[in-house]
């Protein structure tokens, strides 16, 4: 076997979808025991080359060297045999399966066809141990903690002999601590010997996790860069191709009038069980409140009550002095409020629809987009048009169909929509998920503009970035009551992840210290 | 693979579709040793060989037209509509039965109020589904599938049982209606040699624009696509999908009940005992389906098929080929329309092919150069 000074070594990687190159000559190259971030905006090409590293698909030209020899990786099962592992950001395991049978599931030992599950346990027991994954072999998946389900995945590759770990946005469903926990295992993982592939655009997580990072842009690889000697402006730039602003300075809140009113709510999820479980809360005209929690703390069930898509089980809601308790949603909306929705492709766009009538779904029954139950398609055009100038929508027109923008486009299509209506209280969900820099400072910059008009801004997020840099205040939203509220002055992204876990406010401050 | 763009695509792929659908009709046709090319020859001179071949043609085109509307309709908002031979059924009914009980009233009365409680009675059929599917969640293709048999039923019986025995002239048929509630015409009939063609075929185009003009140009055309094509997106935009779903298929089923409205006052001029589902209803499907759910593809669709259907009666008469190969060739045809998207693969797309990918193509291409890329 040749040494060579790289374990993995992508050479000019192109891979092209008809026409258009995914990959345009991509190097990646990956030292033995390191942490290498695969840095870039969504759709720059990052899944693209791992995919072909991990087997799912095949490059159109290129070679790919392990340990200096060149090898063939035509299917998920030869990355297999090489010891790759990719460690989903969806995981892929079966809730109702132990964490032993999930693992052990495509490749069970066996013995005279009946499963080996005592020598598995075991197996995974020491792995377990090994890396300090502390994953308990026998629980069910659906009964552990979304931190334990993602070492669970990591421990399903190592049990498969991965030596290259590939990590796709690990982070997303994450609380800060374990976030912590996962840059410990994975350093940990690389002590052993092991080497990872990050793939991330957080420059957080770089910063406190890799050894070394390779820039992708455009579907080209623009550096590899040692993480010391980099700035996160410097990363970014070189990820955008611009400078970029991470914290949008703001005046600070002139406070108006209460414009949302919340009492005693109470929403049940759709399986009927309570979701939100009582909270009081109030915003203002000219602040940005943020709701922070992790994924799943009633959130989603919150947010579709007041806005009319979800029936309030108990309490009030009253918007500008006008009682909406369970009120239709157009009503709401004509009560002057703007709503981006969580889910911006499943509620925010009718995706086979042209992007000039998504901009008309909220006003295409008024004057003048409609008289007298006909639609004015040349008024429509015209605004959307207009929408398309002052947002920056990047679309070759108008009539394109909503699901062929890209997804920052859809978002800035939304929000064009949506705070165009110059509503009184805007609630925002998730708005910048999966968004690139670029396009998460145009609707941060969006938001703050109409905090300074004096409207009222609810925010909901699971970025504690967002949360912080945003906010005037936030409350925390813990198994659907309020566990605290914190000044963004104040607080500290520990103590806020100490809130979301479900800790009390005195708690969580006595942990901080 | 051929490279075609969308629009050039669009028309292909049917078309593609119907010779398919003939070529294998030949082959059926050569293994059982009759001649295709007689049999076609044949065909087409039944359909369009004479002036009352083409009457015939337009006559048998005319309820298809009315419930292929009525499926794109429905099909629009997402709801797949079974159940159009009973609300055409119910249409056909109803309007005999008023035609039968004020036969004296003017024409100007009677033949607008006949068609009005046909088209109703149809629409009130189609609200059943509608109305559960809305409120109950229940899956409209068992429920109109159950209907089209009460429906069919139910005529029997209403037209045994419970009409005054005056209406019938025998227990298995009605009275002919009075010349005041047909939709005949002695021109129309003269022109196309006493063929059975009626004022239906006007009815059924002015349906057709009227369709066109509500799909495209209304705001009830809008809500129904946008509950069609994502009705969460629908609901947030504070439409009722709700009320979408029960309207359009009150609307569908109108259009259906006018199919049987102008079989009742147009071509047999009474009702009499079905043995089965009307075939104009699940005909209607395959029109719409063949048609694209557009305007224009459902006028030609339908005309296609009573070129078929009139055609095969000449192929019968003229090649002396059994009425049952016809049938597996109408079938073909709908066999290849249905499976279009393997048609559509032969076609190389202009995008490229899908992956499941971080990056979309497809969404990149359209971005402007130079700037960021968000």
């Amino acid at each position: 076997m040749t040494k060579s000074e790289y374990v993995v070594e992508m050479r000019k990687i192109t891979k092209d979808f008809g026409g258009f190159k995914a990959n345009d000559q991509v190097d990646l190259k990956v030292k033995p025991g390191e942490i290498h971030a695969l840095l870039g905006e969504n759709g720059a090409g990052k899944s693209t080359l791992m995919n072909i590293l991990s087997g799912l698909l095949e490059p159109t030209s290129g070679e790919i060297l392990l340990n200096g020899e060149p090898v063939k990786i035509d299917s998920p099962t030869a990355a297999n045999r090489l010891g790759i592992g990719m460690v989903h950001q969806h995981f892929m395991l079966v809730d109702a399966f132990t964490v032993t049978e999930n693992i052990i599931l495509g490749n069970e030992p066996s013995h005279l066809g009946v499963i080996d599950r005592k020598k598995a346990t075991k197996e995974i027991k020491e792995l377990s141990d090994k890396y300090g994954l502390a994953v308990d072999p026998n629980a069910k998946v659906r009964d552990i903690s979304v931190g334990m389900q993602q070492r669970a995945e990591i421990l399903k590759t190592l049990y498969r002999g991965a030596n290259i770990l590939i990590f796709d946005e690990p982070t997303a469903v994450l609380t800060p601590q374990e976030i912590e926990e996962l840059i410990g295992i994975m350093k940990s993982l690389v002590a052993e010997g092991k080497s990872i592939i990050l793939i991330t655009h957080k420059l957080d997580e770089i910063r406190h996790a890799a050894d070394r990072c390779t820039v992708i842009r455009r579907g080209k690889s623009i550096d590899t860069v040692e993480v010391k000697g980099t700035t996160s402006e410097e990363l970014a730039e070189m990820m955008v191709g611009h400078s970029v602003t991470f914290k949008i300075p703001k005046d600070p809140a002139k406070i108006g009038a209460p414009i949302l009113n919340v009492k005693g709510l109470k929403v049940n999820e759709s399986r009927g069980l309570p979701a939100v479980k009582g909270i009081d809360f109030t915003v203002h005209g000219g602040e940005i409140l943020g709701i922070a929690g992790i994924d799943g703390n009633g959130q989603t069930e919150l947010i579709e009550a007041l806005t009319g898509l979800r029936k309030v089980a108990a309490g009030s809601v009253v918007i500008q002095g006008k009682d909406v308790t369970n009120a239709p949603v157009r009503k709401i909306t004509e009560t002057g409020v703007a709503h981006v929705p969580e889910d911006r492709q499943k509620y925010g766009l009718v995706l086979q629809m042209s992007l000039s009538e998504n901009l008309a779904l909220q006003t295409y029954y008024q004057k003048p987009m409609s008289r007298h139950g006909i639609l004015n398609y040349h008024e429509m055009r015209k605004e959307a048009l207009r929408l398309i100038r002052e947002y920056d929508i990047r679309t070759t027109n108008e009539q394109l169909k909503a699901g062929e923008l890209s997804g920052g486009n859809q978002q800035k299509a939304i929000v064009a929509r949506e705070l165009d209506r110059n509503a009184d209280l805007i609630i925002v969900s998730q708005p910048t998920r999966g968004l690139d820099v670029g396009a998460i400072e145009y609707i941060h910059r969006q938001l703050i503009d109409q905090r300074d008009q004096g409207k009222a801004v609810l925010l909901v997020s699971f970025e504690l970035d967002e949360i912080m840099n945003l906010s005037d205040r936030i409350i925390v939203l813990h198994d659907g009551k309020i566990a605290g509220e914190v000044h963004p002055e104040t607080t500290t992204e520990q103590e806020l992840g100490l809130l979301m876990a479900g800790s009390s406010v005195q708690a969580a401050a006595q942990e901080v210290k | 693979m051929l490279k075609v763009s969308q629009p050039i695509k669009k028309i292909l792929v049917p078309l593609i579709s119907i010779l398919l659908g003939f070529l294998v009709g030949a082959i059926v046709m050569l293994i059982f040793s009759y001649s295709p090319i007689q049999a076609y020859t044949s065909m087409f001179q039944g359909a369009l060989g004479s002036m009352s071949g083409i009457g015939e043609t337009l006559r048998q085109a005319t309820p298809l037209i009315f419930t292929a509307l009525g499926f794109s309709v429905a099909y629009s908002a997402g709801f797949f509509n079974i159940g159009m031979s009973g609300q055409a059924l119910a249409g056909w009914v109803a309007s005999v039965w008023v035609a039968l009980a004020y036969p004296n009233l003017p024409t100007y009365l009677l033949l607008p109020l006949a068609i009005i409680v046909g088209a109703l009675a149809g629409g009130l059929i189609g609200a059943i589904p509608g109305v559960l599917r809305a409120f109950f969640g229940t899956s409209e293709v068992i429920v109109t599938i159950m209907l089209n048999y009460v429906v069919l039923y139910t005529s029997t019986y209403l037209l045994q049982n419970v009409m005054p025995k005056s209406f019938r002239s025998s227990t298995d048929s009605t009275q002919t209606i009075s010349a005041h509630a047909s939709l005949r015409m002695g021109w129309l009939q003269n022109i196309f040699g006493g063929s059975r063609i009626n004022a239906g075929l006007f009815l059924a185009v002015i349906a057709i624009i009227i369709f066109w003009i509500m799909m495209k140009k209304t705001t009830l055309g809008f809500e129904i696509r946008s509950v069609g094509m994502n009705p969460f997106a629908s609901e947030y935009a504070g439409m009722s999908s709700k009320k979408t779903i029960i309207l359009s298929m009150v609307i569908s089923g109108v259009l259906s009940g006018l199919g049987g409205v102008v079989e009742g006052l147009g071509t047999y001029q009474n009702f009499f005992t079905q043995t089965s589902s009307l075939s104009i209803g699940f005909d209607g499907m395959s029109v719409a389906l063949l048609g694209g759910g557009s305007a224009l593809g459902i006028l030609l669709a339908s005309l296609l098929f009573s070129i078929l259907k009139i055609g095969g009666l000449g192929m019968q008469t003229g090649a002396g080929v059994p009425f049952e190969i016809v049938n597996i060739v109408i079938a073909a045809i709908i066999f290849f329309v249905a499976i279009d998207y393997v048609i559509g693969l032969l076609f190389k797309q202009k995008k490229a092919t899908g992956t499941n990918t971080g990056a979309k193509p497809e969404q990149v291409i359209h971005q402007p150069k130079g700037g960021s890329e968000i």
